[in-house]
């Protein structure tokens, strides 16, 4: 096998664990939350608002490819790709989903907040943009403290017109942090065109502006992701400064799990169909002497197994103990509750 | 011992820890000259750049990078200039810093200190006067600290420092320069209150600049046979409970005075708290919900003068004490 084909199969084999990933939460959440004037049916096994990024997988394929357990990551509130492409584990995260004990968080987190810190994966964010000065303030350290390692941080078209956006490219520019910003464009803020309420030429143009080298790329191309951050990872951990990746894909899914979307073309998603990134990874790999099919239905069997395993996981694993309420909040003043 | 401005309490508190632990790192704007109240003074020449870190005006940043910077194993303590300003950073206090902990299982602490002072600055006007106080207090995750007294800014900054929670500290905007003794082997236990004054009549619960109010009214009340014990509570959450109760049960009156506006302020939860336990004559003076104004005459306005505390004390002492209904 080619080293094209073994990153290739490498990249396939993320994005197939992440759309599966994605697929069974989206199926566990149905009426799992009340939103857009429906009200949740109280039965759902994922419930609250779960952010998909169906159809986005080759952004978090090809950035972490690139990443070690000691990098760090920030992501979004759409973090279930990110969170897995850094190395976590899919029955853990699972779990997280279905609220139970063996979660990374307990429950206490779900979807939103879903991390494995044991993998330098820091956090998903309910907040937009909010990762991103948490980022810094992680890459800073990094710097002061000597290491060898960087940070990525993820955050999405929407999240370029709030304050922590400019701030946080200002800091790092500032202190020339080992930050590679990563912009995944889906071109939807929740239910509104991003295109419409962003002045200018969006996230690469705003850090050149900072003199931030800034690259755009297709996002639903993962070798080209994968080249770009490959270059892109390189010059920020030979302590070049920050860079920014401006990966264009598109967001397949409603804003939340149960928004059917109906506000959009349904052109413009029919469209972007044609453009799935995993489609188009598995065509490339076939176009490549040697290649076999056989080598892609083992990836897809794979998936399906390590996700069938990790719903029946999450679904026999204990809830949370009440105690569970009151515990890593604080250490001063623990016991104190009223 | 040494006589040391609060402001120098504060330095000494950091140059103590920060030679004793070089994980701990200042980031704010400022701080290479020392700070604007010059509770930075200093620190720059001694720790270097690298550890007294100016930044630019972006409160967002300076907070989300410290918890950034935090969960990466430093401790940062955070410089906002004024509680004002924090606003700016509310999100990164309240969301991100607050709830890491928690929210994520576990898996990460965030020890940070965050300096944000506090309260009235003379003719400084609405933005630059508030007292936010009772807000922090309202949040999980966070501890709620507010030194009054040079030593006390000493102690408890370095039990912040050491602290593995997030701290709001606030240290008050007009305390800088007063001066006091500073015991720097004193230890001081985050949660415990002080009690100032003994007195049998009433207790008077207080903290931050307003404790020196306390103690004027407390001076003018005992020719009039009033007897009044002042309690600085210094840590806001946790506070102090015992220590008030057990002053509670002692005096059956309780007059819990705060610089913050009385509505939703801190005084009505331990009003609430002492009032569910004991049988007590309770009542909080704070000021009255309106912005601080600019000129001498609006700003008094908005002050709790001791004088007040003085004339709600009298009409609290012509009821008899509620304790004798304890059981």
């Amino acid at each position: 096998m080619s080293e094209q084909q073994q990153i290739l199969i490498a990249l396939c084999r993320m994005m197939v664990r992440i759309r599966a990933f994605e697929d069974a939460a989206e199926a566990a959440s149905q009426g799992g939350v009340a939103v857009y004037g429906q009200a949740a049916s109280g039965t759902a096994k994922v419930r609250g608002p779960l952010h998909l990024s169906t159809g986005q997988e080759a952004v978090a394929a090809g950035v972490c490819a690139h990443l070690t357990p000691q990098d760090y990551l920030t992501s979004t509130h759409r973090g279930h790709g990110h969170t897995l492409a850094k190395g976590a584990d899919m029955t853990r995260m699972m779990c997280e989903l279905f609220g139970k004990s063996h979660g990374f968080n307990g429950g206490r987190g779900g979807s939103m907040h879903i991390a494995d810190f044991s993998v330098g994966m820091l956090g998903a964010n309910g907040v937009v943009g909010a990762g991103m000065p948490i980022a810094v303030g992680a890459a800073h350290a990094q710097k002061l403290q000597g290491r060898p390692d960087i940070t990525a941080c993820f955050f999405g078209d929407g999240a370029i017109n709030r304050g922590p956006f400019l701030e946080s490219l200002n800091w790092a520019q500032v202190y020339g942090l080992p930050v590679l910003f990563v912009c995944e464009d889906n071109q939807w803020s929740a239910t509104t065109a991003t295109h419409g309420m962003s002045a200018g030429l969006g996230a690469a143009a705003r850090a050149r502006s900072m003199d931030i080298g800034a690259v755009e790329v297709d996002g639903n191309d993962v070798l080209a992701v994968y080249d770009a951050a490959k270059d892109l990872i390189s010059a920020v951990r030979q302590c070049q400064g920050p860079k920014l990746l401006h990966a264009r894909t598109y967001r397949v899914k409603g804003h939340v799990s149960v928004d059917k979307a109906a506000y959009r073309d349904p052109a413009e998603v029919q469209n972007a169909l044609t453009r799935d990134p995993i489609a188009k990874a598995r065509a490339l790999y076939l176009s490549t002497d040697g290649a076999q099919q056989a080598v892609l239905d083992q990836i897809d069997a794979q998936a399906r197994s390590e996700i069938d395993a990790a719903l029946a996981f999450a679904d026999a694993c204990e809830p949370p103990h009440p105690d569970d309420a009151f515990t890593h909040i604080q250490t001063v003043g623990a016991g104190q509750w009223h | 011992m040494a006589l040391m401005s609060y402001a120098q309490a504060a330095v000494a508190a950091l140059e103590d820890s920060m030679t004793a632990d070089d994980r701990i790192v200042v980031l704010g704007e400022d701080v290479g000259r020392g700070g604007i109240f010059a509770q930075y003074a200093g620190l720059a020449q001694t720790f270097g750049g690298d550890r007294i870190i100016d930044t630019p005006i972006s409160e967002a940043a300076i907070m989300g990078a410290g918890v950034g910077m935090a969960l990466a194993g430093l401790r940062p303590v955070i410089e906002l200039r004024v509680t004002d300003f924090a606003l700016c950073a509310m999100d990164e206090i309240v969301n991100q810093a607050a709830k890491n902990r928690y929210m994520f299982g576990g898996q990460g602490t965030v020890p940070v200190v965050v300096r944000m002072p506090m309260g009235i600055w003379d003719a400084s006007a609405a933005q630059h006067s508030q007292s936010l106080e009772s807000w922090f207090v309202h949040l999980p995750g966070l501890v709620v600290l507010a030194p009054s007294t040079p030593q006390d800014n000493y102690s408890l900054l370095k039990a912040a420092l050491a602290c593995e929670d997030p701290v709001i500290f606030l240290e008050h905007k007009t305390l800088w320069a007063t001066t006091g003794e500073v015991d720097p082997n004193q230890h001081t236990d985050i949660g415990q209150a002080e009690v100032v004054r003994q007195g049998k009549d009433l207790t008077l619960v207080t903290w931050s600049r307003q404790r020196h109010i306390c103690l004027q009214a407390a001076e003018l009340l005992n020719p009039l046979s009033i007897d009044v014990e002042v309690i600085d509570l210094r840590s806001l959450w946790p506070w102090d409970k015992q220590t008030v109760l057990d002053s509670c049960r002692k005096t059956g009156r309780l007059l819990v005075a705060h610089e913050a506006v009385q509505v939703g302020g801190f005084g009505a939860e331990i009003v609430s708290t002492i009032v569910e336990q004991l049988p007590c004559q309770a009542r909080r003076l704070g000021a009255p919900r309106i912005p601080v104004g600019y000129a001498s005459e609006l700003e008094a306005l908005a002050r709790v003068s001791a004088q007040q505390i003085v004339s709600c004390a009298q009409q609290m002492l012509t009821q008899q004490p509620n304790r004798a209904l304890a059981p």
